[in-house]
């Protein structure tokens, strides 16, 4: 079990290296000039040169790479050049409304898809699972931006129970701020809720199919007892991948979504600071959301070992 | 004993009467079951028969109410213990499933749940029907896993499923079905899953268990020899209705139905006989479901037919007033086994008398492949945790075999799962090549890949295997899978190709309108036939045949072999043949070569593989395998524990730890010697052949009439 796990966190670690590569490189490429950008298209090329060298901009990529990366293993992630803060602070206070975003969607698809899929896989071939199968279908194949302004049409404009701008000011409390959680949540959470609903639905339907269920069945076990002690331990194991692995989608959903809505998180930090040219606030965002991305997959391959005793201690 | 009939006033336990089972599908209702009755009495076990599709499972799983979501009772009553079950309710039932009512299954694994203990798996019952707590439940469970003969039943609670071999399964599954001493057992097929070894270690525990405890056995399978060593009476099935019903004895002596015969002659027996003979074929197919015949089921296959069988379906009657009911109308006419086997079945050729040493000149058959001293080793995982003391283990799956196969003869190959025989094949041909040794076709060595052997060496070896189903291509036509190797290897244009395939199909007996349909539109038995046409289209010299009729019924088998047989005769191809069949095996073979963890334990003609001396291995085969003839006596050898694994191989004899007749400290230490016998037989055992021979003398004691048969 060590080994596995030990062995996993090493890919992760891989991953994370390769993309921080891929991150600063990127940034490199992307079209644009920092110092134009900061000193306005007029500045004359001196003052663009003297700015340049201030920022560490004209020493060799290596150099550059190195320099930045050890900086943002200590915690010093640079200031962003737009704003003229730290950007420490500032992802980090974006991430956490992100985070609150990402709960509130995450405590409503998991439940609710995990539900849907047992209820399609108990009733097969049935209207329900029909109804069920396909309207999951719809929205894994619906994006945010137009599942997002569909709730807004009908949610905020046609019926008016829900505001249509996620705007938050900083300092607002949790219960105030709910109501405008709403929409982005559900929005960020229907994709994801359909491939639980999907995943749950085909394992529970395979499972309802094995022998071992039958043997449970012809013990004379109650339908119930047959569900929580014999299915659902085996029927959720995939589901729970597709949960931890959802996390990673969910993020990519975020990114859209809070652009939708106006919302404050990272996912319109990153479009903000792409948009400016702000390389350290690119960098950091970006590198975060591979963070997030890589330990939710380990999480999965981890959850899945644990759960299921034929891959342990392999 | 089995065979016995109780003395004692039979106490029916389960009574079925005209029971009909149908199921809801897309071509409409299907009657699977139809008037089906019988009774097990307390203590009786009740053997069905049938091959596949024969009803046999649907009719027990609806007796007891357990049926698909498609399947329903649609008339009859099923009492247990005189309580109707028809017309009762899910509750009801759930309170006699698990607790008057025990079921083992066929594949252990699978019906025991993955990711709980096997502890608590077994104590559900307890705690659900005994209504024990959490810890008298678990003492229990330990108390039965004892009676079941688990080794360390402490250790074994606290295992998952996967951690035991399929034998030590399906005792936690028999004692998790014997919890309650249930009025009614069903087995349904419990061994087909395991190792003929195997095998014989769970039915002898059957077999005992009956005694221990007062149930009622209803045992299911298609092994027609299984029944003789469990059942006191049996009933075989056919396509949803009992063709017969009698006690074991007068079922195999005087079987009164034409069915139940033929059955009995399309299964090999072990025979000392130096002619090698046909099988009885059954003609045609079983009816489907939804096209069955007017009159007797059987008619349009059975060779007692007359015209009044097809007007009305004939009822399953008492013939003889005691007990022996059979549902034909002409059960008088109905010969005995003997007469039928003579009539029926013809001599195909004489078996070698003895394979003889390569230095003798009086040899008949030349050597056509010659394999010397092959090893096939694979990489194994890596083992153990620290960098620098990392080992790679070796999987020695084939250790160094010497095998001769003559122009024109059989060389059989038998032994357990893991035993290598597969990989001896797949060495020859070369798909999986031996990683030293040499093979020779033909006194002309062998490169060791298929990449590298010429064109007209592929064409001399071709191989069929076991699953048709996955070594026919589902998207070509059967005539296009069998005019490829004609237009590949032996550089036919395509309509020739073509109408060549025609005529091979017809070799095989597959009618002429099969080269244009795909496999998915025939049956296992069919699609052999069409693997059978496509190896001899290359018009080889050897086919390797690895285990071609383990998945088919057993009339299916008896028709392949019958067909092997004739076209190794006209053509005079030279088979391998392997198989975990040794009656199988000894019937087609002019030599067998009993294989164990990758080596030759025993070598001889097919006669002196059978006769005593025998490697202790081939005894433990030999007295294992369910003969379907009561009248056979096996002295019961078993062996104990299962294969070791092929990366840790036992030193000094490599089947010491499992050896019945082991010496001790001679047979851990020291690889024992070849020791010949008469006409080439070999055995490679430390105890001298004449006292093997001695020991061995009441192992496998034949039937008078079969050896003259």
């Amino acid at each position: 079990m060590l080994r596995f796990a030990g062995r996993r966190v090493g890919f992760v670690l891989l991953t994370i290296i390769l993309s921080s590569v891929i991150i600063f490189s990127a940034t490199q490429i992307l079209p644009g000039d920092v110092a134009s950008m900061v000193l306005g298209r007029f500045a004359s090329d001196e003052a663009k040169a003297t700015l340049r060298h201030e920022l560490g901009l004209d020493r060799p990529l290596v150099v550059q790479y190195a320099s930045w990366l050890g900086d943002f293993v200590q915690g010093d992630w640079g200031n962003s050049i737009s704003t003229k803060t730290e950007v420490r602070p500032l992802v980090f206070d974006r991430l956490r409304a992100s985070a609150v975003l990402g709960g509130v969607a995450f405590l409503f698809y998991v439940p609710t898809g995990i539900l849907l899929g047992l209820i399609a896989a108990l009733r097969r071939n049935t209207w329900v699972d029909q109804t069920i199968s396909v309207g999951s279908l719809i929205f894994i194949g619906l994006p945010e931006f137009v599942s997002g302004v569909i709730l807004i049409s009908i949610f905020s404009i046609r019926l008016g129970w829900l505001p249509s701008q996620s705007t938050i000011d900083p300092g607002t409390g949790f219960i105030e701020s709910f109501p405008k959680l709403i929409l982005p949540a559900i929005t960020v959470a229907l994709t994801t809720l359909a491939y639980v609903v999907r995943m749950t639905r085909s394992s529970t339907v395979d499972v309802l199919q094995t022998d071992y269920v039958r043997t449970a069945n012809l013990k004379g076990l109650p339908p119930y007892r047959v569900l929580f002690t014999h299915v659902l331990r085996n029927s959720l194991l995939p589901t729970v991948t597709v949960v931890a692995i959802g996390i990673g989608w969910l993020l990519g959903g975020l990114i859209i979504t809070e652009s939708v809505f106006s919302y404050p998180g990272i996912g319109r930090l990153l479009l903000f600071s792409i948009q400016r040219r702000d390389l350290p606030l690119i960098q950091a965002t970006a590198l975060l959301i591979v963070l997030i991305y890589s330990f939710s997959n380990l999480l999965a391959d981890v959850l899945y070992a644990v759960l299921n005793p034929r891959i342990r201690y392999r | 004993m089995p065979g016995d009939v109780t003395s004692t006033a039979a106490v029916p336990v389960l009574e079925v009467e005209g029971l009909s089972i149908e199921y809801q599908t897309e071509r409409g209702a299907l009657q699977a079951v139809r008037d089906v009755s019988l009774v097990v009495n307390c203590h009786e076990s009740f053997g069905i028969v049938g091959e596949s599709g024969s009803g046999k499972s649907t009719l027990v799983m609806g007796a007891i109410r357990y049926l698909a979501s498609n399947g329903r009772v649609t008339a009859g009553s099923v009492r247990l213990n005189g309580v109707e079950l028809v017309g009762m309710s899910r509750r009801q039932l759930r309170s006699l499933w698990g607790s008057s009512i025990g079921v083992v299954y066929q594949s252990p694994l699978s019906s025991l749940n993955p990711s709980i203990q096997i502890g608590r798996q077994i104590a559900e019952v307890a705690r659900l029907h005994l209504g024990m707590g959490r810890g008298a439940a678990m003492d229990r469970v330990a108390e039965m896993l004892a009676k079941v003969a688990m080794p360390d039943p402490e250790a074994v609670i606290r295992r998952y499923p996967h951690q035991l071999s399929g034998g030590m399964l399906q005792r936690c599954v028999i004692a998790m079905a014997l919890m309650t001493d249930p009025a009614l057992l069903i087995l349904d097929e419990p061994t087909t899953a395991l190792d003929v070894t195997t095998q014989a270690v769970v039915l002898d525990l059957v077999a005992d268990l009956k005694r221990e405890f007062d149930s009622a056995i209803v045992y299911i399978t298609h092994d027609l020899g299984v029944v003789t060593k469990i059942c006191d009476r049996v009933g075989v099935m056919y396509a949803g209705e009992f063709a017969e019903q009698a006690p074991l004895r007068e079922l195999f002596g005087r079987p009164l139905h034409p069915y139940t015969l033929d059955l009995l002659g399309c299964v090999p027996h072990f025979d000392r006989s130096p002619e090698k003979r046909s099988l009885v074929t059954i003609p045609g197919a079983i009816p489907r479901l939804d096209e069955l015949p007017h009159g007797c089921i059987f008619a349009p296959r059975c060779s007692f037919v007359e015209d009044a069988c097809r007007a009305a379906r004939p009822p399953l009657v008492d013939v003889d007033g005691g007990g022996h009911l059979s549902a034909c109308r002409r059960w008088r006419i109905v010969p005995t086994p003997a007469e039928y086997l003579r009539e029926t079945t013809e001599q195909l050729g004489e078996r070698e008398k003895s394979s003889c040493e390569a230095e003798e000149t009086s040899c008949e058959a030349e050597a056509l492949v010659e394999i010397d001293d092959i090893r096939t080793y694979f990489k194994g995982p890596t083992i153990g945790t620290l960098p620098g003391r990392r080992q790679q283990a070796v999987i020695r799956a084939v250790d160094g075999v010497s095998l001769t196969v003559k122009e024109g003869q059989t060389l059989g190959v038998v032994g357990e799962s893991g035993s290598g025989k597969t990989t001896i094949a797949r060495a020859i041909i070369g798909l999986t090549p031996a990683t030293s040794g040499e093979i020779r076709l033909a006194g002309e060595r062998l490169e060791p890949t298929t990449g590298r052997r010429q064109r007209s060496v592929l064409r001399e070896i071709q191989m069929v295997f076991q699953n048709p189903d996955a070594s026919l291509n589902p998207t070509r036509t059967v005539g296009d899978a069998v005019s490829r190797p004609l237009v590949l290897l032996r550089g036919m244009g395509r309509s020739e190709a073509s109408e060549k395939a025609k005529e091979l199909l017809q070799a095989v007996s597959l009618p002429k309108g099969y080269s244009q349909r795909l496999p998915n539109e025939l049956s296992g038995g069919e699609k052999q036939r069409v693997a059978i046409a496509r190896a001899f289209a290359a018009e080889p010299d050897l086919i390797l045949c690895d285990e071609p009729i383990s998945s088919l019924d057993v009339s299916v088998q008896g028709s392949l072999m019958n067909l092997l047989m004739k076209l190794q005769i006209e053509q005079r191809t030279s088979y391998v043949f392997i198989s975990h069949d040794l009656s199988a095996v000894q019937h087609l073979s002019d030599t067998i070569a009993v294989v164990y963890l990758g080596r030759v334990m025993e070598l001889g003609d097919a006669i002196a593989v059978l006769t005593p001396p025998f490697h202790p291995y081939t005894e433990a085969l030999v007295s294992a395998v369910p003969v379907a003839d009561p009248d056979v006596k096996q002295t019961p050898i078993r062996l104990s524990g299962s294969v070791p694994s092929a990366m840790n191989i036992p030193t000094g004899c490599r089947f010491h730890p499992r050896c019945p007749r082991n010496l001790g400290d001679i047979c851990r230490e020291q690889e024992p010697p070849w020791r010949h016998g008469e006409g080439g037989h070999r055995i490679y055992c430390h105890i001298p052949l004449d006292e093997l021979t001695h020991l061995q003398a009441d192992t496998l004691v034949l039937a008078p009439d079969r050896t003259e048969v």
